[in-house]
């Protein structure tokens, strides 16, 4: 019972926290920084999975993410006709042929016998013969596509499904991706899958932000449609004006608030779904054997366990959670970015979470994405308390004052930092250790 | 007292016993060998007069001086030697440079050790440029020996120097401790080829279990019955 | 004369570059892979390093400048970079002593080192934008070119032609001269023996009373050294940008990788292959191949393998192809 009781102080703590953000800053404020305390929670979930359970340490985090938030432009946004009359046919057949190659691909190494060097060989023609057509056909297309309307569209847009399938596609091509990869990375020492992972990831950014055809690169996707409310519509509906006053609630702030809230309660759902699952896989025999793994592959090979294959489960697994939650923040914040995808933003700072709360703890990788997001955010408001009570013998004016003042938001990367270091030395195992 | 003596040393990995009130000592001058069937703990006991390992019971003295608490590093500053029995040589470096690495405790006499140890080893004088990874194993072993000698070592503890190479070698390479050991060093080794080692040796250990069975001279272990029965194959 | 055309193009475009940015990654490459010979994790706080022995050089340079000190033709960064070399060293002893000894100490699992790193890296990230800020820095100025490639047309008569920058000569001359000094360390001084020593087999290294502080202090100040050179070059030559050094993490680890982590010559080599593969591959060939091949056979489309952006998933590929074939690299690392 006392890890009850243990559980419920933090998280007390926490909700305390985000109650004095809404008395002192704005609820609007608390219940945003709520909303992505949840998602951050979900990414933390996802690889705690690969960290907790199986000891795989993915630095590809922001890629999968990347690939949520792809999704939900591809899933959300209206098809646009015009680029689609133009290139979807030379597009389409693009698709067509890269799933040639593959399957000849996957012909040459599994069906026919054949030398290590034959082989290569064969596959390399046929990638770089497969590449070679793609280019014909696809480039031309591509630069029609994106040549129309550039500052408006330039790009295929979605097929305008309700924004909220782009969660599963998302956590479907994730997982999909995450297969690929595992199929050539797991099985390496765990830095160099490290290293590994991270270059995916860079990669998967570098696309998005590069083949505007697809997500309109840097000039980003502006506002996907919402699976709730618009505020707009609140305020001028009736029985939310009614309430309003009933209560003497601020019409503006209100509707906002109420906006929020709808996100609240569906990310919460989720979060709880994921949760729940994630605590069954792990008090199951599944997950018994997962921690066997981790904890001696030696031996657990020995048992004739096949650790690869288990491995890969779990890095699907994981990372098609994390795409979920891209998805999910994608669809909060009802635009694609591609260039706020930042290494040290997403992948390093789940790390951070995932490690605070306590690596193989749901729980802990709750309250680590809970917490960690929550000092992300108020560290700037904190940092400039900060600056100024030391810089405040200076004068306004003082270029030295003014710079740090500038500065102050960075403080946030700093106690990152510092805040892992600190745990990582003083207490390893976390708020919530593993098991507890 | 005697030069190195090491009484009722009690210890093992973790909660496992491996040593029981097991004694060794050796006298200037001499060889000491322990011998024993696997598992009986020499490589422990040698481990454990080096400071490799946390002893809970028992003390050892080296040169009239308690060493019981000194960290490996602080003994070779003492004039301990040690030559382990695997990854006992820099794989990636050469021969000259293996030597090299042995003179640290004692950069003044660099170039006359080397000298010493070639003429000790004249093999390793003509393969001295070259990489330990090309080497034999036989000739592994001597560079092993060398820089551990390398130390100004006045004991030199080595742990089956003969694990792994050919029978020719290591006639050879008892010959060349003999020698070292005319020198006015100390040798305690552990060995497996215990005919050999004992025949050679001042005095010799037998242990079971981590115990002392019998402590004799290298003869008289040679020439007892119960012993050849039981330990050196009749 | 169309040849030496096309090859002008090519060396102006691939050659000089590729060796230049090569030079800045081999640099990288060199302190990551003693890192990893001699303290055993990968140091993702690497760039962070290089990072910030750059902006103590950029501090020092603008304060240098504001009392007239220049450096006649040559960039005045180059006169502080000695003391940006001292304040970066210092930075990664405080860090060796408050972060890694502990886990060194602990004989920690290397990948909960790598993750301290990555507390560092946090950190410094944090420190280098709250001093400096987030923003671009230009504190190039030297000369521009040792020649232009106005002045080699004219020289040659050439259509096509190429130029040297003055930080393009610096960068390459500095990595070679730095290179050669550290094999010539590693490999024929009392330390640098020792630091190979102790890479190799570290419980002999401590048998033979090699000083494992000294080894692990030495190679912090190489690293730290090697970093801010890296650093203050790459920002010379282009620009410095705090937020570049993350990415550069990844075509300096391929290098390091490919190379075989742990070895110094191949994390030289790896630089320049990951630099030069990178621009061969994203180079458009159109005008070369017009040189070269004749006239109706003269391409019309760019004749690029992949866009220019995909300039750093190049060493990502090159990394992938590596860890497929050959995970311990083109020369088998681990020692130095």
């Amino acid at each position: 019972m006392t890890y009850w009781s243990r559980r419920f102080t933090v998280f007390s703590i926490f909700f305390t926290a985000l109650f004095l953000v809404g008395l002192f800053q704005s609820w609007n404020v608390a219940f945003a920084i709520f909303n992505i305390c949840i998602i951050s929670a979900i990414m933390a979930l996802g690889v705690n999975i690969q960290v907790g359970y199986a000891g795989i340490f993915n630095a590809g985090i922001m890629g999968f993410a990347a690939i949520g938030g792809l999704a939900a432009v591809l899933i959300s946004h209206p098809p646009v006709t015009e680029t689609l009359s133009i290139g979807g046919f030379s597009i389409l057949l693009c698709g067509m042929m890269i799933g040639l190659v593959a399957a000849i691909c996957v012909f040459l190494s599994t069906k026919l016998q054949l030398s290590k060097i034959t082989r290569r060989l064969l596959i390399s023609l046929t990638i770089i013969i497969g590449l070679f057509f793609i280019n014909l056909i696809g480039a031309p297309a591509v630069e029609k596509i994106e040549a129309f309307e550039p500052a408006a569209t330039g790009f295929l847009g979605g097929i305008g499904m309700p924004i909220i399938f782009s969660w599963i596609v998302g956590a479907i091509v994730a997982g999909f991706i995450a297969w690929l990869i595992g199929k050539i990375t797991l099985g390496l020492r765990s830095d160099y899958l490290a290293i590994a992972t991270l270059g995916i990831a860079e990669t998967i950014i570098y696309v998005l932000k590069n083949e505007d055809w697809l997500t309109r690169g840097v000039k980003n996707v502006n506002a996907l449609p919402r699976p709730v409310p618009y505020e707009l519509s609140l305020q001028e509906s009736k029985w939310f004006i009614e309430f309003c006053e009933r209560y003497q609630f601020p019409l503006v702030e209100t509707s906002s608030i109420v906006v929020k809230l709808c996100y609240s309660s569906l990310f919460l759902i989720v979060l709880f779904v994921l949760f729940t699952l994630f605590e069954i896989a792990l008090k199951s025999p599944w997950g018994r054997m997962m921690r066997a793994i981790r904890d001696n592959e030696v031996s657990a090979r020995a048992m004739g366990k096949n650790i690869k294959a288990r491995h890969i489960e779990i890095f699907i697994l994981g990372s098609a959670v994390v795409g979920l939650a891209g998805a999910m923040l994608t669809t909060l914040e009802g635009q694609f970015t591609p260039i706020a995808y930042q290494p040290l933003r997403f992948t390093f700072t789940v790390w951070v979470m995932v490690i605070i709360g306590g690596t193989g703890n749901n729980y802990g990788s709750i309250i680590g994405g809970f917490l960690v997001w929550f000092l992300w955010v108020e560290a700037e408001p904190f940092g400039l308390l900060l600056v100024e009570f030391f810089t405040s013998p200076l004068s306004e004016t003082n270029s030295l004052r003014v710079h740090l003042i500038n500065n102050a938001a960075h403080m946030r990367y700093i106690m990152m930092g510092l805040l892992l270091l600190l745990v990582l030395r003083f207490s390893p195992k976390g708020i919530f250790p593993e098991g507890r | 007292m005697a030069f190195l003596s090491a009484t009722d040393m009690l210890g093992g990995y973790g909660e496992t016993t491996i040593l029981n009130s097991c004694t060794i000592s050796v006298n200037k001058g001499e060889i000491a060998v322990i011998v024993g069937p696997n598992g009986a703990g020499k490589s422990t006991a040698m481990r454990a007069i080096f400071g490799m390992l946390q002893l809970k019971k028992g003390q050892v003295t080296f040169n009239d001086q308690d060493i019981t608490n000194l960290k490996p590093q602080e003994r070779v500053r003492l004039g301990m030697g040690f030559v382990p029995q695997t990854n006992n040589v820099f794989n990636s470096m050469t021969v000259l440079e293996n030597l090299e690495m042995g003179g640290f405790i004692n950069p003044k006499n660099i170039d006359k050790n080397i000298e010493d140890i070639f003429s000790l080893f004249p093999i390793l004088h003509e393969k001295r440029a070259q990489t330990l990874n090309e080497l034999s194993g036989g000739q592994r072993q001597q560079v092993a020996v060398g820089r551990a000698l390398m130390t100004n070592p006045k004991l030199l503890m080595l742990d089956e120097p003969t694990a792994g190479v050919s029978p020719i070698v290591v006639k050879e390479l008892f010959q060349k401790i003999t020698e070292i050991s005319s020198k006015g060093i100390a040798i305690l080794m552990v060995e497996q080829n215990a005919k050999q080692a004992l025949a050679i040796a001042n005095k010799g250990f037998v242990l079971v279990q981590g115990e002392n069975k019998y402590t004799d001279k290298g003869s008289s272990l040679l020439k007892n019955k119960e012993v050849r029965k039981a330990f050196l194959g009749g | 004369m169309d040849y030496f055309n096309a090859l002008a193009l090519i060396t102006n475009f691939i050659v000089i570059p590729g060796l230049t940015y090569g030079s800045q990654l081999a640099l990288g490459a060199l302190g990551v892979t003693l890192i990893y010979a001699v303290l055993r994790f990968s140091n993702f706080a690497h760039g962070e390093l290089m990072s910030f022995g750059a902006m103590v050089c950029i501090l020092f340079t603008w304060l240098g400048q504001s009392y007239g000190f220049s450096f006649s033709f040559l960039p005045t960064a180059l006169l502080f970079l000695p003391i940006a070399v001292v304040f970066c060293v210092l930075y990664c002893i405080v860090i060796e002593k408050f972060v890694f000894s502990f886990y060194r100490k602990q004989k920690a699992d290397p990948i909960i080192t790598l993750i301290a790193s990555i507390g560092v890296m946090f950190l410094t990230a944090g420190l280098i934008r709250f001093i400096i800020g987030p923003g671009d820095q230009s504190f190039n100025d030297g000369v521009r070119f040792i020649f232009s490639v106005k002045d080699f047309k004219n020289f040659t008569g050439l259509e096509q032609g190429f130029g040297l920058k003055t930080t393009q000569a610096l960068t390459i001359g500095i990595t070679i001269f730095l290179s050669i000094s550290l094999f010539w360390f590693l490999n024929s001084t009392k330390t640098g023996k020792s630091m190979r020593a102790f890479s190799d087999n570290e419980e002999l290294a401590l048998l033979s009373g090699i000083d494992p502080n000294r080894v692990v202090l030495v190679t912090w100040i190489i690293a730290g050294a090697l970093a801010t050179f890296a650093g203050v070059l790459y920002g010379l030559d282009k620009i410095y940008k705090p937020f570049i050094f993350l990415q550069m993490l990844l075509p300096i680890f391929s290098a390091a990788i490919l190379g075989g982590v742990g070895n110094p010559i191949g994390a030289f080599i790896g630089g320049y292959v990951i630099a030069l593969s990178e621009l061969i591959v994203t180079f458009a060939y159109k005008r070369v191949l017009g040189y070269i091949l004749p006239e109706n056979l003269a391409p019309e489309s760019m004749m690029q393998f992949l866009a220019t952006d995909y300039k750093y998933a190049v060493s990502f590929i090159i990394l992938v192809i590596v860890l497929i074939i050959r995970p311990t690299g083109i020369f088998s690392g681990k020692t130095i």
